[in-house]
């Protein structure tokens, strides 16, 4: 009987702590429908559609949305290349200096995302370097790699690398090999930081707010304007929408390969 | 093969194989982490030297105290809400293990901006926590919580959550079952085995999760811009508001400095008591 209480308070407690996680989130999708009194979407005054209507209402805001989408997209193609070729050196071969890579990619990933912006803000002006699109790719290319060095590596450790010295025996091209084994292994690892890599760029607001310039990321847009229309509320809720249907995919999509090679 | 390589792990043909493969990334870090990071110190002597640190201590000690009492109390709360919850997911959850976890993650695709915003609205002068809480008579109707202490440390324990959920699910998932059903064939009670066994194996867990949820809380400004007020200023702020005057670059570089400093001594002392050095 205890144990069963203690088991009931223990459930109880964790869905109170995923209640307070969804709160906030609630709040936003809630205010994406509300038509606000004066220009701040603070207070729920009534419900409508109008945000939903007319999303692209404020030009400035919608430019930096697609900006945002386009700065993603690059350091995302440059962040999956660079930080998955590094991980499969670091995964597959045995060399000196590996501990010294090892740590520096870890690096960034401990500094506060202040000092890193801060950094970052220093040297473009010691260089001359006028702020925009290139300096933001630069920045976020910069912690991206990290990251997606760090999933790849988790992700391809423990396979045997032999395999494509036996592809090569049996005759296969360098193309084939990579394109029938190599591939294969580290596709899955390359898609999930490929994704969390968009995510990240996508949400930056700490470094890029340093090396920004004039340029506007979405998130930049929020902070300079200070007035948060209900438009916001639902770029919030689409970017929400389109990670749960990714997540999802993802969830069955690993699914299907277990079953597959449980056959 | 000279050499016998680990298990999967392969003999370079050339040596050059892996460090052209590296190349890229290992060019980026260096120049746009490492090298900026050594002329951020380099600016941080500039125009004063040493004396820069002293006026840093002088004239931010205060903001730089608050900042890591901050810190120190949103990882607190994260690990007062995030432990149980890791526990549940981990040991309870069997089946509904994935959809929880996803749970945990998901909000945190939301904008972090955007987030923060929410909490704005919830805790603003008429929103309904205060509301909830007047109701209650547990706040009285003058007091408001925006803008205060609690409201920027309860803010910053939000953002970072998952940061501390997801290490210490991992290190729990990790256990040994037969660990665990080895305490009550033992007769020891549940309490016992959780503070014998299950407790000291998450450690791991909660100081990776400590880290990813203390140095990020320490370093951020948004949450204070837009839940504090005036008494609630955070190193970060300071930071952000200065960053774009070339006078005061050198001052800044050096709050950088002090900062990292800080975090690296205070992630030095809690290694050392909870006694995980070796995770390194």
């Amino acid at each position: 009987m205890k144990k069963r209480l203690s088991r009931f308070a223990l459930g109880g407690y964790a869905g109170l702590v995923i209640a307070y996680l969804f709160v906030p989130i609630a709040v936003m999708v809630v205010f994406s429908f509300n038509k606000p009194r004066g220009r701040r979407n603070y207070e729920w005054n009534r419900f409508s559609l109008d945000a939903w209507k007319d999303p692209f209402k404020y030009e400035n805001l919608r430019s930096a949305f697609v900006n945002s989408l386009e700065i993603g997209l690059i350091v995302t193609v440059i962040a999956a290349v660079i930080g998955t070729v590094m991980a499969v050196a670091l995964v597959k071969y045995r060399f000196r200096g590996k501990g010294f890579l090892n740590t520096l990619i870890v690096m960034p990933l401990t500094m506060p995302e202040v000092v890193l912006g801060f950094s970052l803000l220093n040297l473009f002006v010691l260089v001359d370097q006028q702020r925009g699109l290139l300096t933001i790719v630069i920045a976020h290319v910069m912690f991206c790699v990290s990251y997606v060095a760090t999933t790849v590596k988790a992700r391809i450790r423990g396979f045997n690398w032999q395999l494509e010295e036996a592809a090569a025996d049996l005759g296969a091209t360098p193309w084939r090999t990579f394109r029938k084994v190599t591939f294969p292994i580290i596709a899955p690892g390359v898609f999930a930081a490929a994704l969390l890599t968009f995510a990240l760029s996508l949400d930056d607001f700490t470094i890029t707010y340093f090396v920004s310039g004039r340029e506007r990321t979405f998130p930049i847009e929020v902070w300079t304007e200070k007035q948060f229309p209900p438009q916001i509320n639902v770029f919030g809720t689409l970017i929400l929408l389109a990670a749960t249907v990714l997540s999802v995919a993802g969830v069955l999509a690993s699914r299907r390969q277990t079953a597959r090679s449980m056959k | 093969m000279a050499v016998e390589a680990k298990v999967g792990e392969v003999i370079p043909r050339r040596r050059s194989i892996p460090w052209l493969l590296a190349a890229p990334a290992l060019v980026w870090l260096l120049v746009f982490f490492a090298i900026p990071m050594v002329l951020l110190g380099r600016e941080s002597l500039r125009s004063g030297g040493l004396a820069n640190y002293g006026d840093v201590f002088s004239g931010y000690g205060e903001v730089f105290r608050r900042t890591f009492w901050y810190a120190l109390l949103a990882t607190l709360l994260c690990m007062i809400l995030g432990y149980p919850l890791a526990y549940f997911i981990a040991m309870r959850a069997r089946r509904a293990r994935n959809v929880l976890l996803a749970l945990v993650v998901l909000p945190f695709f939301t904008t972090y901006l955007i987030r923060t915003i929410s909490w704005v609205i919830l805790l603003s002068e008429n929103g309904p926590v205060p509301k909830f809480l007047r109701s209650l008579d547990l706040l009285g109707d003058s007091s408001s919580i925006i803008g205060t202490t609690p409201a920027v440390v309860g803010a910053l324990a939000y953002n970072f959550l998952p940061f501390m959920v997801l290490p210490i699910y991992v290190s729990l998932e990790k256990i040994d079952r037969r660990l665990l059903e080895a305490g009550p064939d033992l007769y020891a009670s549940n309490w016992r085995t959780f503070r014998k066994v299950t407790l000291p194996l998450s450690l791991p867990g909660v100081f990776a999760g400590s880290l990813l949820t203390f140095i990020p809380a320490a370093g951020d400004f948004v949450n204070s811009t837009f839940v504090g007020g005036t008494t609630t200023t955070m190193i970060g702020n300071v930071v952000a508001e200065n960053f774009d005057s070339p006078g005061l670059r050198p001052e800044m570089s050096a709050i950088s400095f002090v900062l990292m400093g800080i975090i690296l001594v205070g992630v030095l002392i809690y290694a050392r008591l909870l006694g995980t050095e070796e995770l390194g």
